[in-house]
């Protein structure tokens, strides 16, 4: 997928005036906000869950090699063909393969980040292959040529009218005058499309939320039923996942799963999870005749020695990016590649580099709501921090920025000097702005007077304020 | 080229957690946790004594717009079933698989009903599966797809009607995977083991939820016993 990670800030803009965006955005906090804190309060354990969740995830990663070999053996005693690829040119290569070799013209695929991450569809249509997403959100999305703005819910930038006027454009056979009021008509329409294809697919290529080392199965968690209509209908069956999915037991996804629906969507439990365990046994009447997975590493292996490890714990719920406030406003496109929000703040520039990934870690706040509602504790702001530190020795900031943070750095080892700098400051700018209360405009100040007013101090510093308390002075 | 990927990325993650290959006592703390497979924090709302778990499977089932009745046998489930198709007025060939427990019911009994074995066929009405197990603490029915319970069944009709004796209704996912052990053994599976707790459903469209995406319309549980 191409890089458009380093223009946030001017992408950022142009998403703020975007009148359309910010409709669909505005349904975030009632929607799956809401949702998501109905559940938490259903499920009494829900914190603890977390706790729970987060010790097993740690534990699988600290064996990784061996749940992976695991997984392998297990897989491969029930069927299944497992591949490794340690880049996203390998993954896409060894799926093209995998195509060419069953004489694919038609390839289903349910919805995968994965697929996003190694750009899967231009490398199949490339080989000359029909790709079509069958997942409702990625179906539009692929109409309208664009990526998806977040990773469960990939068409949340999109209203209903631009839905319908997609289907008006796309789907030219129907009746020009067919009545698409509801947003069930809508899906009854897509699905009506979407069935002959499910039907007359060569290859359905789906993700897997999960993987399992007990017994070799891959796990796919959704509400459409589209991914399992992919894997059972076509010929064979290819799932593209990474190497940081894989659990030890069916027990451990089970309390993943707990944590997973109730995160995303505030639903108690997806309508749908399968564990998927081999192709076609003997006695069979459908099911896929070949099932083969494809393990990507793409730099995950190396992020597991670094600072930034538990970023792997992630199960890809999209509550970071519900509860972010920096989302909330600019939405996924504005990140400008596969992953958004905070856990694309810290997965992309492990992933595509901070050189051109330095933008995201520093899109937040650092309010902190992302690790708050993080099913798996997921430090995101500190994560942050860490790329915020790596620019800097990268030596990546410009000169104005590091001058600036050198002379702060100068003045906060000196704390007698900081304190009488600060009391100056706050008298002078407390005289200053008295009869205002606030500022338009202040010299290096011009990134937050240009969109809001700076609140001019009242004079003195808090230093002084609580040394005035500690005395018993009143306010 | 795959075995150069694979032992490239394994020793990059040994590389990385600072471990040998080969560790003895890694390879059985990860085969210890996985023979042992023990359970984690259960909630205790499927799992405290005195829980009438067929009612909670009910009502969260109906709270995912399910359709639930039940019957006295197995010998009341194709009337169950015609009774359904009836509700929702569709007419057309009811699948199912080849399950014993479905084979001992009296098709023939219902009038109308057009029941045929195999797999989903693109313009049949409904498919029928039986479950081997419910879960009550999500309303979740635990179907072990294969040559007995076809897996397209429940995907490709607008109708999927699931069969669930009702002392299979257990309270947690633990108790349902301890059914899944006791029929394909310790770390055996089906060829799919399908959670579904509901009709298909989409929120794709402007967030708000549609049911019937593109799978089932219509869940009919009917509960056995």
């Amino acid at each position: 997928m191409h890089i458009e990670t380093p223009h946030f800030n001017d992408n950022a803009r142009d998403a703020l005036k975007d009148a359309q965006l910010q409709k669909a955005l505005a349904g975030l906090p009632g929607g799956l906000v809401a949702q998501r804190a109905a559940a938490r309060d259903k499920l009494p354990e829900f914190e603890a869950l977390r706790d729970v969740g987060r010790d097993l995830r740690n534990e699988t990663l600290e064996l990784l090699d061996v749940y992976l070999e695991t997984y392998e053996r297990n897989a491969t005693a029930a069927g299944a063909k497992v591949h490794w690829a340690q880049t996203a040119e390998e993954a896409r290569r060894i799926i093209v393969e995998l195509c060419k070799a069953e004489g694919a013209r038609l390839v289903t695929k349910g919805k995968s980040m994965i697929s996003e991450e190694i750009g899967l569809n231009d490398a199949l249509q490339d080989a000359g292959m029909e790709v079509l997403e069958t997942d409702l959100g990625e179906y539009i999305l692929q109409i309208r040529g664009e990526t998806p703005s977040h990773i469960i819910a990939p068409a949340i930038h999109l209203t209903q009218d631009q839905v319908e006027a997609d289907f008006r454009r796309s789907h030219t056979d129907l009746p020009a005058d067919r009545a698409l009021v509801e947003p069930g008509d809508l899906v009854g329409e897509a699905r009506r499309v979407l069935r002959q294809k499910f039907l007359s697919a060569d290859v359905g290529i789906t993700g897997a939320n999960f993987l399992i080392a007990e017994t070799g199965s891959s796990v796919i968690v959704t509400n459409e039923g589209n991914g399992d209509l992919t894997q059972s209908l076509a010929r064979v069956h290819i799932v593209i996942t990474s190497i940081d999915k894989v659990l030890a037991t069916r027990e451990d996804l089970a309390t993943l799963l707990r944590l997973l629906a109730r995160s995303a969507t505030g639903q108690e439990c997806t309508t749908y999870a399968t564990l998927s365990t081999g192709p076609r046994r003997a006695g069979d009447v459908d099911g896929p005749g070949a099932y083969h997975v494809v393990l990507l590493d793409n730099g995950r292996a190396e992020l597991l020695g670094t600072q930034f490890r538990e970023v792997l714990r992630c199960i890809r719920c999209g509550a970071c990016m519900n509860h972010c406030p920096v989302y909330g406003a600019v939405g996924g496109h504005t990140y400008g590649w596969v992953y958004p929000g905070p856990i694309g703040a810290v997965l992309t520039p492990a992933l595509i580099g901070i050189g051109q990934g330095a933008k995201l870690p520093n899109a937040s706040t650092f309010c902190g709501r992302c690790e708050s509602v993080c099913p798996m504790r997921i430090p995101l702001p500190k994560l942050m921090r860490h790329w915020r530190e790596a620019e800097f020795e990268a030596g990546q900031p410009p000169f104005h920025q590091r001058a600036a943070l050198a002379a702060w750095a100068w003045l906060a080892k000196r704390p007698r000097t900081y304190h009488v700098a600060m009391r100056f400051a706050a008298a002078t700018l407390g005289a200053l702005g008295r009869r205002r209360g606030r500022f338009r405009w202040l010299p290096l100040t011009g990134g937050w007077t240009r969109h809001r007013d700076l609140a001019a101090p009242q004079g003195r510093t808090f230093q002084q304020l609580w040394a005035e308390h500690q005395r018993g002075v009143p306010r | 080229m795959s075995d150069t990927a694979r032992s490239a990325i394994l020793s990059r993650i040994r590389a990385s957690l600072k471990v040998a290959a080969d560790d003895p006592d890694r390879a059985t703390l990860a085969a210890q946790r996985i023979a042992g497979h023990p359970q984690n924090l259960v909630p205790a709302r499927a799992s405290a004594a005195g829980t009438d778990l067929v009612a909670l499977f009910r009502s969260y089932l109906e709270g995912q717009q399910a359709t639930v009745s039940a019957v006295a046998s197995h010998s009341d489930v194709p009337a169950a079933i015609g009774n359904l198709l009836n509700a929702t007025g569709a007419t057309g060939v009811v699948r199912r698989g080849s399950d014993p427990l479905l084979g001992d019911m009296p098709w023939a009994e219902a009038k109308d009903l057009v029941v045929r074995e195999g797999a989903a066929e693109p313009d049949d009405v409904a498919g029928v599966s039986y479950a081997l197990a419910g879960v009550a603490e999500t309303g979740t029915l635990v179907v072990g797809a294969g040559k007995d319970n076809p897996v397209t069944l429940a995907f490709l009709p607008g109708i999927h009607i699931i069969i669930v004796a009702r002392d299979t209704i257990v309270g947690t996912y633990e108790e349902a995977l301890a059914r899944v052990r006791k029929i394909y053994g310790a770390s055996g599976m089906p060829r799919t083991l399908n959670y579904i707790s509901g009709p298909s459903r989409t929120a794709d469209i402007g967030g708000k939820i549609v049911i019937g995406a593109h799978g089932p319309r219509t869940l009919g549980v009917i509960i056995v016993g």
